[in-house]
């Protein structure tokens, strides 16, 4: 069933990417990594509908947000970072999906791995695991082009500098800051051995984002001796090795 | 209708006409996989039919590419939203495979390696409905979209269409696969827009 949410709040994350808060009246809550479809309806009947993660964490407000990156050409994705404005009313259905999830039962060490705008379902689950108290040793590898293109950046720094058991790690791809350690590249074999739980502590392992960057660091955790089976996944994009 | 969203005109197209509700067209391939890609060699690649803990056919890589092979062009529609036409595969159709099965059963779980199953009812899976394909657009099928062989069922969305297949169990009764436990329509008609279980 389709719900009616009212855009609450607005805020740019990046050039590119921006995070919309909704109001759901009758919302009935989340699990931190679901997502949600949202469907544009145009005057004379046409829609689209997409499909974005859920940033925030379970809460008791009826609230959401979502953070959008706009893609080229993108029907609905430069319609929510452009054009949505505070007030305006979306329909929603969700939540959706119950495999790439993170619930605050687990106890178990999480090692996240995000791709660019794959961080978003990540975030929920920091959020939640932050929100609920949670003590789960969590640590979190996070991908980007540049650095002008990380989301939630001093949230992120808040939480792990507070509290011990949330360990946070920069990869840069193409410009690495001046104090970077590391140059400009992706995430290989070692970066995966220096900076992800080891394996003998079985964590459960959440990777999400584009194609390509999924394929290449799930085979690395797998040949570090992850088991398959903790390895979740959630891919978007094309493969990007054909049309 | 909806809730009509204010400055929205959208971008159709008119191939949209050849859409199933809710889908949009790409020229990409997307992948969606729940975990790592299994890279299965075809020297201990097997598939196997089964009922209960009878095994009732078997097939090695080569025995397999043995078969008689189709090549077909198929549409593709994913639960995520996007649609993809006139791909061309070349595969055995799994009339072929059951041909001479005597079973009583009315559904099928596929196995994959990698663990992933998914349940269908045997009709769909007959009368030319369905293959275990090894190419794609005239090359062998890569990993990650299902190589070495993976299931092609395009009348229903591709959840269906198991990668990395290693076999099918026949039951007399239909019991939900992966996706199909968490959430997700357990028949999956993209023409009637089959997506979630109704409590979704």
């Amino acid at each position: 069933m389709w719900r009616v949410g009212k855009v609450v709040a607005l805020h740019d994350e990046t050039s590119t990417a921006r995070t919309i808060t909704i109001e759901i009246p009758d919302w009935p809550g989340h699990a931190a990594g679901q997502h949600v479809d949202v469907r544009l309806t145009a005057s004379d009947g046409y829609s689209a509908v997409r499909s974005y993660s859920i940033a925030s964490a379970p809460n008791s407000e009826r609230r959401i947000e979502l953070t959008v990156e706009r893609l080229p050409k993108g029907e609905v994705s430069t319609y929510l970072t452009q054009e949505v404005a505070i007030s305006d009313r979306l329909d929603f259905r969700g939540p959706i999906g119950g495999w790439f999830v993170w619930r605050t039962q687990q106890i178990e060490p999480i090692q996240l791995i995000a791709g660019g705008s794959g961080i978003v379902p990540l975030m929920s689950m920091i959020r939640s695991r932050a929100s609920a108290g949670s003590t789960a040793p969590f640590r979190l590898l996070y991908s980007v082009r540049e650095p002008g293109a990380v989301f939630y950046r001093d949230e992120l720094r808040a939480l792990s500098d507070k509290d011990r058991s949330l360990i946070v790690n920069y990869v840069y791809t193409r410009v690495a800051p001046i104090d970077s350690p590391r140059q400009p590249g992706r995430i290989d074999a070692a970066l995966i051995a220096n900076t992800t739980w080891p394996s003998n502590l079985a964590p459960t392992c959440y990777v999400c984002g584009p194609t390509p960057f999924v394929e290449s660091v799930a085979g690395f955790l797998s040949a570090s001796g992850n088991s398959p089976n903790k390895i979740r996944t959630e891919r978007f994009g094309p493969t990007g090795d054909r049309k | 209708m909806g809730t009509i969203s204010r400055g929205f005109s959208g971008r159709r197209s008119s191939a949209d006409a050849q859409l199933p509700p809710g889908q949009y067209l790409t020229t990409d391939f997307p992948v969606l996989s729940a975990g790592p890609t299994p890279h299965v060699s075809l020297d201990r690649w097997g598939f196997t039919i089964k009922e209960g803990t009878d095994v009732l056919r078997r097939w090695d890589w080569e025995s397999f590419r043995d078969l008689p092979t189709e090549s077909f062009t198929a549409d593709l529609h994913c639960v995520t939203r996007w649609s993809k036409l006139g791909t061309s595969w070349e595969g055995v159709s799994l009339d072929r495979m059951l041909a001479g099965v005597k079973t009583n059963s009315s559904y099928a779980m596929m196995h994959s390696y990698g663990d992933y199953f998914t349940n269908l009812p045997l009709v769909d899976l007959m009368n030319k409905q369905a293959w275990i394909v090894f190419r794609f657009d005239g090359k062998d099928l890569a990993p990650e979209h299902g190589g070495p062989a993976r299931l092609l069922v395009p009348h229903l969305y591709l959840w269906k269409s198991a990668k990395w297949v290693s076999g099918m169990t026949l039951m007399h009764e239909d019991k939900p696969g992966f996706w199909e436990g968490l959430g997700y329509h357990i028949y999956g008609d993209p023409w009637r827009e089959q997506r979630y279980s109704s409590n979704q």
